[in-house]
């Protein structure tokens, strides 16, 4: 039976600086500032494209495989 | 995603700088930049500034992201250390209440007003053609050369971390935004 891994992005909260760079380029809507304290994302409408990743200037958003 | 209004606040943030190069009472339109993200943030709660309004932050996206000039690696980990982020912080509010010192100092009668812009607290750069005199005391002109020197200090360092790493590294450590999420730390314990 084939699994099918779907790629999601996780933030590493502690170093995120809320700055928001990430929220300015997901094409899903999918990240929103908490509070001002930090990146929180939404995993089911993530979609693991990465751009949040690429974009984030702290370099605290990786892309990680998750069983569904 | 549709463009906003506030998307385009970066033209402020380099009108701002180029105005400053011909009148430095300009300089004095910075404070802005200063109490907005602080006022967002004390009564919101949240760094809307930065998330929203930001035109220092655009301007570095938009010259680092869309015309290249940036090597888009990551950031050292120690520029994104709470120690580092937190020293800049203090060592910037240190310098920046010496300005105002300088400023009192000059509205004090104790220091004739000195023409100078001062980048990265230590080079003085001449800029005498900005500020021909006016009614005002001198020490509001003072206080336009001190912040135009913070503001451009500011500016290059971040242009400096731009092309180093990736277009927005200025926003890991800039005083402004780890102020602001501080703030919003103590405010949503
Ligand atoms: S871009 Fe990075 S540092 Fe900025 S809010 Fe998003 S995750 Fe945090
Ligand atoms: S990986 Fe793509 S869809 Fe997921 S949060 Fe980042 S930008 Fe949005
Ligand atoms: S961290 Fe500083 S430069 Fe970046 S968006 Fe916030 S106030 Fe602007």
């Amino acid at each position: 039976m084939k699994t099918v891994k779907k790629r999601k992005a996780t933030v590493d909260t502690a170093a995120c600086v809320a700055c928001g760079c990430c929220v300015k380029v997901c094409p899903k809507g999918a990240i929103a500032i908490y509070r001002g304290i930090r990146a929180e994302i939404d995993q089911e409408n993530c979609i693991g494209c990465g751009k949040c990743a690429k974009e984030c200037p702290a370099s605290v958003i990786t892309i990680r495989e998750v069983q569904p | 995603m549709k463009k906003q209004w506030y998307d385009y606040l970066w033209i402020f943030s380099a009108a701002y700088l180029i105005l400053g190069f011909f009148n430095i009472l300009f300089a004095w339109l910075g404070l802005l930049c200063f109490f907005i993200p602080l006022i967002i943030s004390l009564t919101q709660g949240t760094k809307g500034y930065c998330n929203r309004y930001c035109g220092r932050g655009q301007l570095f996206s938009l010259l680092g992201g869309r015309f290249g000039l940036s090597r888009k690696r990551d950031i050292p980990g120690w520029m994104k250390s709470k120690a580092f982020r937190y020293g800049f912080l203090i060592f910037f509010f240190l310098m920046f209440f010496q300005m105002l010192w300088n400023t009192y100092l000059v509205f004090a009668g104790a220091q004739d007003l000195r023409q100078v812009v001062t980048l990265l607290w230590s080079f003085k750069l001449p800029w005498h053609w900005a500020y021909h005199g006016t009614l005002l005391h001198p020490g509001v002109a003072q206080f336009a050369f001190g912040f135009y020197s913070v503001m451009l200090t500011s500016t290059v360092l971040g242009l400096v971390t731009m092309v180093l790493f990736k277009p927005r590294s200025w926003c890991v450590y800039c005083p402004m935004g780890t102020m602001t999420q501080l703030i919003c730390k103590a405010k949503n314990r």
